[in-house]
């Protein structure tokens, strides 16, 4: 095989040859880099002391952004939902995803393109995220809200801007985001009212004078220069810093955007708990990008993070590249037919730009929304959040712990050298964590 | 209302609590930042003096008056109601505003009415650079010269400009003024009290529209 041109490159520059454009898509890297499959937990044996799995308390609690708010976010687990517009998501997925949040006790986030008065009502606890597009963006919705997130950049495509293509902007999401239906719609990659972080400080201020310092500020960062972005946003005033990975998805971006910029999440993790740590705030971590499993969230508040935050996953455990979706029978149809039609199979459909989701989940067409029934959605995200919750307070038991925000760097080791010298721990069999112990 | 003593929250937290109808004074504001931010009252407020950045920004229905020049992004994000400046603003006044008036007076910096959303912004004096970069609707009326890149990827937002344009960003074009035009901008004046302003030359400047879709052919303006 050529390695240089192999078929996939050659089927690439054909159609780049063809459409006169490079490859836009959705979902996340699909590049192997090093994850926290790369780790492995030191569970107890004699040197530490297991808890019972089924039977001992292991505390998931989590309060985020104390630092200034008079009301916290406080939610049972250290799991959220990470942003995602209406506009590249339905209105009933985005409903669904409230419904599941509110089940499971955690929050989820709206997205480019404002806050729906369905995603309030189901959301028990809701950031609303400020973004560079300002689309929608209403001081109402803003007092509505229980946090606001900063979005300086987002790990697909750190430094771009959104991208919503002309077939998913319907008359709604063209009338919320005050644009002519149809267009392929630009967002703009930085923020329209401040240039860098000393700005940033006095627009934070702002957002705090206007909703009375009630609610957390957090600031979203997409995982590139980490340490100074991580300390630059503390030192702006954020409560929560988001820190969201290379493998973190979107709805539509350029491929080159996709695989080639930012960092591993694994990487950033530790980055930012660092760079937290040194600076010495009460400042809690968020970071996504990739996280899949309990397994990845235990690994990842071992290393520092304080929550994780899920959207592809998310999106997955509503329907996301299933064969079938569920009609209003109960029955299962099969929609093999319509992946056909987007030249994909299911479980291989990065086609959310597109606008032609065979489930109903990255659609605004009528006819495919109905697709998705948001009860039977919200039942699907919610029994995937209790099974990661159930994963990671198991793991944390088995290490000892009776607080999954005990899980510690001491409580892993790494697989590969790449690993260990990202995560800052050893390599497992050894005291060598590269880089630090030589 | 004596704003010497006050911290910002502290003032802001009493104008909010005004009533419909309310009037206030804050007799010095001193540049401060973060004025009058997130008012949903239809209260006439004035700030007798320089203010600093996002004075009267979030806001709503109020009736604000700064007796002075103002920092970065005054009007940010307005709803509705009005800001008038009695002196000059900073970079981008007015910015993402869906709705209301931002009046300056004076003279505004760079990116003003920046991702404009509905908002009108009346500017008596001149612009800077990138006035109505990626503006999407609403309407900008500046009473002097325009800097560079005017309207730089505009998509449904009309600036008029009474004097000089430095150069169009890109996608811009200059229109011919309808009489709806005309009478638009009559009443703005008008209501501004740009009395400086001839409503039949001022130069209409719009969206092309050529980069509403992406095309090869139009990658050199991405």
């Amino acid at each position: 095989m050529n390695h240089t041109f192999p078929p996939s490159v050659i089927a690439e520059i054909q159609q780049r040859a063809s459409l006169g454009r490079y490859a836009i898509r959705g979902l996340g890297a699909r590049r192997a880099v090093p994850t926290f499959d790369d780790l492995l937990l030191l569970t107890a044996s004699a040197s530490r002391y297991p808890l019972e799995g089924y039977r001992e308390k292991c505390a998931t609690r989590t309060v985020l952004g104390a630092r200034n708010a008079a009301e916290p976010v406080v939610l049972d687990i250290p799991i959220t939902i990470a942003g995602m517009s209406f506009g590249a998501l339905s209105a009933s997925a985005k409903d669904a995803l409230g419904r599941a949040a509110s089940e499971v006790g955690t929050s989820t986030t709206t997205g480019d393109g404002g806050m729906t008065p369905e995603e309030r009502q189901s959301s028990k606890t809701l950031v609303y995220q400020c973004l560079p597009s300002r689309y929608g963006f209403d001081p109402d919705d803003l007092r509505k809200a229980d946090a606001v997130e900063i979005v300086l950049g987002q790990g697909a495509k750190p430094g771009g801007g959104g991208m919503l293509l002309g077939q998913k902007v319907g008359p709604r999401v063209a009338s919320m985001r005050t644009l002519p239906e149809g267009i392929d719609q630009r967002s703009a990659s930085r923020h329209p009212d401040w240039t860098g972080p000393d700005d940033l400080t006095i627009k934070i201020l702002e957002l705090r004078e206007a909703t009375d310092w009630r609610i957390p500020v957090y600031v979203k960062v997409g995982a590139t220069r980490v340490e100074h972005d991580v300390k630059l946003a503390i030192a702006a005033g954020a409560d929560v810093v988001v820190v969201d990975g290379m493998q973190g998805g979107t709805a539509a971006t350029q491929d080159a955007f996709i695989e080639h910029t930012g960092i591993p999440t694994l990487a950033a993790v530790r980055l930012a708990s660092d760079a937290i740590a040194e600076v010495g705030a009460d400042v809690q971590l968020i970071i996504s990008g990739g996280v899949r499993s309990g397994a990845d969230v235990a690994k990842a508040l071992a290393l520092g993070a304080d929550a994780v935050s899920i959207g592809v996953g998310s999106l997955i455990a509503l329907g996301c590249n299933d064969s079938a979706y569920t009609d209003e029978s109960g029955a299962r149809v099969d929609v093999t037919g319509d992946y056909k039609k987007l030249k994909v199979l299911p479980g291989g459909c990065a086609e959310c730009h597109t606008g032609a989701c065979p489930v109903g989940i990255a659609t605004q067409e009528p006819a495919l929304e109905r697709r998705l029934d948001p009860g039977l959605g919200a039942e699907r995200v919610a029994n995937y959040l209790r099974s990661l919750v159930m994963e990671t307070t198991m793991l944390a038991r088995a290490c000892g712990k009776s607080d999954v925000h005990r899980l510690e760097p001491e409580d892993l080791v790494a697989l590969t050298i790449e690993a260990a010298a990202m995560a800052r721990v050893p390599l497992a069999g050894t005291s060598w964590i590269p880089g630090v112990t030589g | 209302m004596e704003a010497l003593s006050g911290e910002v929250r502290e003032i802001n937290r009493a104008l909010r609590a005004l009533p419909d109808g309310a009037s206030a004074v804050v007799a010095d504001p001193r540049g401060r930042h973060n004025l009058a931010v997130g008012l949903d009252a239809a209260v006439r407020i004035t700030l007798d003096g320089p203010a600093g950045y996002y004075t009267g920004g979030l806001g709503k229905r109020a009736d604000l008056t700064v007796n002075g020049p103002v920092g970065w992004g005054v009007g940010e994000n307005l709803m509705s109601g009005r800001v008038h400046v009695k002196g000059d603003a900073s970079q981008s006044a007015a910015a993402s505003a869906h709705g209301g008036l931002v009046v300056v007076d004076g003279d505004a910096s760079l990116r003003a009415a920046i991702s404009l959303k509905g908002g009108t912004l009346a500017v008596g004096g001149s612009v800077g650079a990138y006035c109505g970069f990626m503006a999407q609707a609403g309407t900008v009326l500046i009473g002097g010269d325009a800097g560079d890149g005017l309207g730089d990827s505009l998509y449904e937002a009309v600036i008029y400009v009474a004097g000089s344009i430095a150069g169009l960003g890109t996608d811009a074009r200059i229109e011919d003024l309808t009489d709806a035009d005309v009478q638009a901008v009559r009443d703005l004046a008008k209501t501004c009290g740009f009395d400086h302003i001839d409503p039949e030359n001022v130069t209409k400047v719009a969206s092309a529209r050529t980069l509403y879709h992406f095309s090869t052919q139009h990658h050199a303006s991405y």
